[in-house]
């Protein structure tokens, strides 16, 4: 693998010069056989690779709009090219969105087209090579799926759709990514990414439940599999035990403890991340959604609320409604999303997102939060992009900007805004999503956080910004790794309910 | 002359209408099984329609994205559109009272689409990354949009051609009949380049024009939790599972 070099800040954020080949490469570690295997697709590179993905992308292009029309209607505008992170942070033109998209385009062109079938060289069309498939095996695992391009491309093309395809048909051919294929692997085994077992996770939660009596002398559940509790809540899995994302879980036990909710988790479903959507197989993601329906069933909750992760929310908020139903307004005759939702409370939005659950608490005045807790603290807000682009908040278009903020102001003091080109839909990815969240890809994870890393700086120089403030379990992982490559403190990392976690005032419901 | 040039339009006309008509059907065809939209998006059918009004008529994510793509790319457009309109009166008898009133916005209009196009190309040589993304087919869409504009404009400013008699031809067209086309060169090469524009449309990256009704990022509402939103291929996998 190259070393790992940080760009330096760039004075002027003008666009950058290329440097073609400057991110050639082999790209992340491949999936081993068994990974594989275990997720249904063979072991290794098979030996009809060219016709089998040929057909493959012939299947997407049957069952996806998305890519059928993407693949048609670039017209090399060029709008998009400079709002990757990753070109930016990289300069190499093939992470320029439109020519990510070309590496697929110009198969599609040749195999699927009457233009490229018959003047390939004239509309640049390629037949699929060993080389071509290496080269999306390297640029496609160099996109982190964040759909910032899709934002400004006047077609809304979404390379982000065309990302995944082109992984599901790689992993087809038997060139699955280890990182991700191997965490899946594990949700269906033992129900959550970090293969935490049952005994495991009962163990946590008690630990965490002795830790915050001997912070406030208050005992506050971490209940596990409770029957025919209000709330189930589904987080990502890195807030049992990781830093600093378990302060969040914290806070969250806080908020139910404070408004008197009865809530719940359940091992078999311990893990609100689905990383079936980042190698674009729908079965996959489905599989993993399904998990959620059955525990929800199971334990006979009314409510399911989604904790602090971005692409997490964007499946739940998104696509849970479609995969398991998980969500309102089923057809009549719509037997599996019916069993689900005759047992919701349809009160309520189906799921609910932390921030809103808790906004909506403070709003009503059934929590109180202390912000003089927060004073030590400047803080600014990272819109996540999978919350920013992909899904919502609240019921308004645009409350997934706004409530966020607002549990910020409600729980603290002092707030300041990054440059508004970096924030909202115009946010920047951390750098580390979509799968990317990987040792192997290190180097790519550190120059493409310079874009959010240059706009942290600004207001950590003008405003002293010491908090960051997160609602994404990759973003917060991510930055607590590199920031430091870039002079900051990995500390100044944190999520939102770690914010509320300090403030909550905890009677004694 | 006239008749080889009348076989040309009804063939060119024919594989755009057959090819776009084909093109459209796959996209209407092909579900989208999963809802996508780009956020802030609308929450209601009326929102959508707005938002994609905005993105058609005055290129809103474009204009987000760059600020010089956009004006090149909007003073072509809208150009275009102007010149296009100003041509029906080529086609109707007698001339509606507003493709008369702009005809003299028309006549302009011809000239900015020039100036947008060239501006367009410009970028397309000197800015190394657009540069980049280039295929040759780019620089030779942008070449034929300039040689109609230019030898439109010549016949407009330069040498005059019978536009009587050219109306007559196309008048004669809609109704099956073959009527005498001049023959003056710049007339011809004029036809010619709009036949061979016509036929290359739906084969081509032309096809962003009905394409982008079709984005799912931008033509889905906002609803996923208020209403259940299932293709019919994934629904099959539900029930045999
Ligand atoms: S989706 Fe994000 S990472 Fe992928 S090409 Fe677009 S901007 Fe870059
Ligand atoms: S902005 Fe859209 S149309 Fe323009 S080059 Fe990028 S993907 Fe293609």
């Amino acid at each position: 693998m190259a070393d790992v070099t940080a760009p330096p800040f760039r004075v002027i954020p003008i666009v950058p010069a290329l440097k073609p080949g400057s991110m050639e490469g082999k790209g992340p570690y491949l999936a081993n056989e068994k990974m594989q295997e275990a997720l249904g697709y063979p072991g290794k590179l098979v030996d009809d690779w060219h016709d089998k993905a040929i057909a493959k992308m012939g299947e997407l292009l049957g069952k996806f709009r998305s890519l059928q029309v993407y693949m048609d209607a670039c017209v090399h505008c060029g709008a998009c090219s400079d709002k990757c992170h990753y070109f930016i942070g990289t300069q190499d033109p093939k992470n320029m969105p439109v020519a990510r998209q070309d590496l697929m385009r110009s198969v599609y062109r040749r195999y699927f087209t009457f233009a490229g079938k018959y003047f390939p060289k004239l509309v640049g069309a390629r037949d699929l090579t060993r080389e071509v498939l290496d080269e999306w095996y390297n640029y496609y695992h160099q996109c982190s799926e964040c759909r910032r391009c899709s934002v400004f491309c006047p077609y809304g093309i979404d390379t982000a759709e065309i990302t995944m395809a082109a992984r599901e048909i790689l992993a087809t051919v038997g060139m699955g990514q280890k990182y991700s294929n191997e965490i899946i692997a594990k949700v269906h085994k033992i129900g959550n990414n970090l293969g935490l077992p049952e005994p495991a996770l009962r163990d946590t939660l008690e630990g965490l439940e002795e830790d915050v009596k001997d912070d406030t002398g208050i005992d506050v559940r971490f209940p596990l599999d409770v029957k025919g509790a209000e709330v189930l809540l589904i987080t990502p899995s890195a807030d049992f035990f990781a830093e600093p994302h378990i302060d969040s879980l914290i806070g969250y036990a806080k908020v139910f403890h404070a408004s008197g909710t009865s809530w719940t988790l359940s091992s078999m479903a311990s893990e609100g991340a689905n990383f079936g959507m980042f190698i674009g197989s729908y079965e996959q993601l489905r599989q993993v959604a399904l998990r959620i329906r059955q525990a929800a069933l199971e334990l006979g909750v009314k409510r399911i609320v989604v904790g602090e992760c971005g692409h997490a929310w964007r499946v739940a908020y998104s696509f849970w409604n479609t995969l398991s139903g998980v969500g309102s307004g089923a057809d009549e005759t719509d037997r599996f999303a019916q069993m689900l939702q005759k047992q919701l409370d349809h009160r309520y939005r189906q799921p609910t997102h932390i921030c809103e659950f808790t906004l909506d608490l403070v709003e009503r005045n059934a929590i109180t939060l202390d912000r003089e807790a927060n004073d030590k603290h400047i803080i600014t807000f990272h819109d996540s992009c999978n919350v920013a682009r992909g899904s919502r908040m609240g019921d308004f278009a645009g409350g997934q900007f706004e409530i966020p903020r607002n549990l910020i102001k409600a729980a603290a003091h002092n707030f300041v805004e990054m440059d508004p080109n970096t924030t909202r839909e115009r946010t920047y990815c951390c750098g580390g999503g979509g799968g990317l969240l990987t040792d192997d890809l290190m180097d790519l994870r550190v120059k493409g956080a310079l874009p959010r890393m240059e706009a942290l700086k600004q207001v950590v120089d003008d405003e002293q910004v010491n908090f960051l403030a997160l609602i994404c379990a990759i973003c917060k992982t991510q930055f607590s790794k590199v920031a430091p490559a870039y002079g900051f403190d990995r500390k100044m990392v944190g999520g939102i309910h770690q914010l509320v976690s300090n403030a909550i005032r905890l009677g004694d419901k | 002359m006239s008749i080889v040039f009348a076989i040309l339009f009804y063939l060119a006309t024919l594989l755009f209408v057959v090819g776009l008509a084909h093109r459209i059907r796959i996209y209407i065809g092909t579900p989208a099984p999963l809802k996508i939209p780009t956020t802030p998006a609308p929450i209601s059918t009326g929102g959508v329609v707005l938002r994609m009004t905005r993105e058609v008529v005055f290129f809103e994510s474009l204009f987000k994205a760059n600020l010089w793509t956009w004006g090149l790319g909007w003073l072509f457009h809208a150009s275009l559109a102007l010149v296009t309109l100003r041509h029906l009166r080529y086609f109707t008898e007698p001339v509606w009272g507003w493709v008369a009133f702009i005809q003299p916005f028309g006549i302009y209009a011809g000239i900015t689409m020039l100036l947008g196009l060239c501006g367009l190309w410009g970028r397309r040589l000197f800015v190394e990354r657009i540069r980049y993304i280039s295929t040759p087919s780019d620089h030779l869409m942008l070449l034929l949009l300039i040689a109609i504009a230019v030898s439109g404009l010549l016949m407009q400013f330069v040498v005059h051609t019978d536009v009587v008699a050219v109306k007559g031809f196309f008048r004669g067209l809609m109704h099956f009949s073959v009527q005498p086309l001049p023959t003056d060169a710049l007339l011809l090469l004029h036809l010619l380049l709009v036949v061979a524009l016509l036929a290359i449309f739906p084969i081509s990256k032309l096809l962003h024009a009905p394409g982008v009704f079709f984005s799912p990022t931008r033509n889905q509402k906002d609803d996923p939790r208020e209403k259940r939103h299932i293709s019919s291929w994934a629904k099959q996998m539900e029930s045999e599972s």
